[in-house]
C-alpha cells in the first residue's frame, strides 16, 4: 500500500541554531516579544510504498539515518500516514 | 606525484586547485568527474575541492558523499592513499563519514571570506610536514558553513591524538575548539576549510598553501 511518509528534521538541542536565533530576533522586533526556543528545520514529504505501516516507518527511519538526517547533529521524527 | 581532483557538479575550485598542485609540487594532476567508477592507477594525493556541490542541496556534501566515485575515494583511503577535502571537500569527507563531526552554519551567519591566521597545531602529519617548525600559516577561509561541530568525547579524542592540524588564531566561524582541519586515525586523510588552493604563491598573497601539497609529495 502507498502511504505518505513526512519526516521533521531539526539540529538537535544544544547544537547553536543561529537561523533559529536570527528569526527568533526578527520576531522579537517585529513585537512578538513572547516568541522563545525559535528553531528552524526542515520538512520532507514523499509517497513510500511497503507491506504496512510498521514497515514503512522502519523504512523511512533507515532513510533517515542513512540520508534525510546527520546525525551528528540532526534529530528527526517520522510520520508515516 | 600522481594527484587527482574530483569534480563534482558545483565544484568552483576544482581548476584552482589543479594549478596549486602542478604549481607548488610539478605533479600530474589528473580532474576526475563525480561520475566515474575507476580512479586513475597510483594516485599518491586525491583532492576533494570548494565549491558547491549540488547546489547544497540537504546538507552542504550530503549528496556529494553519495557520488559513486566516492565509493573509491573511500577505497583508496583505506588503502593509505593522501586525501584532502578543501573547504566543501571537508564537509563532503564529513557526511562520508570519512572525517568526524560535521560543519554547522557559521555562528555569525555570514559567509565569511577573508585571509585567516592558521596555527599549524601538528607539524607532523602528511600534510605538514613541509612547514618544518613554522607553527604559523595564512590561508584564505571562503565558506558560510565552516563552524566545526562534534561531541565533546570526539573533540577530546581529535585533540589528544593531535588530530587537530590547523586551528584559527582569531576564530572566523564559532568553530569547536577553533578548528580549521583535522585528519582522520590514520592520518592520510585531511579536511579543512581554509584554501591552500588560493594560497600557493607570493601574488595570491601568502604561498603558505604551497608547503601542504609539497608535504604530501614529500610522502609520496
Amino acid at each position: 500500500m502507498t502511504m505518505k511518509a513526512t519526516v521533521h528534521v531539526f539540529l538537535k538541542p544544544g547544537v547553536l541554531d543561529v537561523q533559529g536565533k536570527a528569526v527568533e530576533s526578527a520576531l522579537y522586533g517585529l513585537g512578538w516579544s513572547g516568541a522563545a526556543n525559535v528553531r528552524v528545520g526542515r520538512v520532507i514529504e514523499f509517497d513510500i510504498d511497503a507491506a504496512d505501516r510498521a514497515t514503512a516507518d522502519a523504512e523511512v527511519r533507515a532513510m533517515c539515518d542513512k540520508l534525510l538526517a546527520n546525525p551528528v547533529i540532526e534529530g528527526y521524527r517520522v510520520d508515516v500516514a | 606525484m600522481k594527484a587527482a581532483v574530483v569534480v563534482f557538479p558545483g565544484s568552483n575550485c576544482d581548476r584552482d586547485c589543479k594549478v596549486a598542485i602542478e604549481r607548488s609540487t610539478g605533479a600530474d594532476v589528473t580532474m576526475v568527474w563525480h561520475g566515474e567508477t575507476v580512479l586513475p592507477a597510483g594516485l599518491d594525493l586525491i583532492v576533494l575541492p570548494g565549491g558547491f556541490s549540488y547546489g547544497d542541496y540537504l546538507r552542504c556534501g550530503a549528496m556529494a558523499a553519495l557520488s559513486p566515485v566516492m565509493s573509491e575515494v573511500r577505497a583508496a583511503a583505506i588503502r593509505g592513499v593522501a586525501v584532502a577535502g578543501i573547504c566543501n571537500g571537508f564537509q563532503i569527507l564529513c557526511e562520508a563519514g570519512l572525517l568526524p563531526g560535521a560543519l554547522l552554519r557559521n555562528a555569525g551567519l555570514k559567509y565569511v571570506c577573508k585571509p585567516v591566521k592558521l596555527e599549524v597545531t601538528n607539524l607532523q602529519t602528511r600534510f605538514t610536514a613541509a612547514f618544518g617548525s613554522r607553527r604559523e600559516a595564512t590561508m584564505t577561509v571562503g565558506n558560510g558553513e565552516g563552524n566545526y561541530f562534534a561531541d565533546d568525547a570526539t573533540l577530546d579524542r581529535l585533540e589528544g591524538e593531535g588530530r587537530i592540524v590547523f586551528r584559527y588564531r582569531d576564530n572566523p566561524n564559532g568553530s569547536a575548539r577553533s578548528i580549521a582541519g583535522i585528519v582522520n586515525d590514520k592520518g592520510n586523510v585531511l579536511g579543512m576549510m581554509p584554501h591552500p588552493d588560493r594560497a600557493f604563491e607570493g601574488e595570491l598573497g601568502s604561498s603558505d598553501g604551497a608547503l601542504l601539497f609539497q608535504s604530501v609529495m614529500a610522502s609520496a
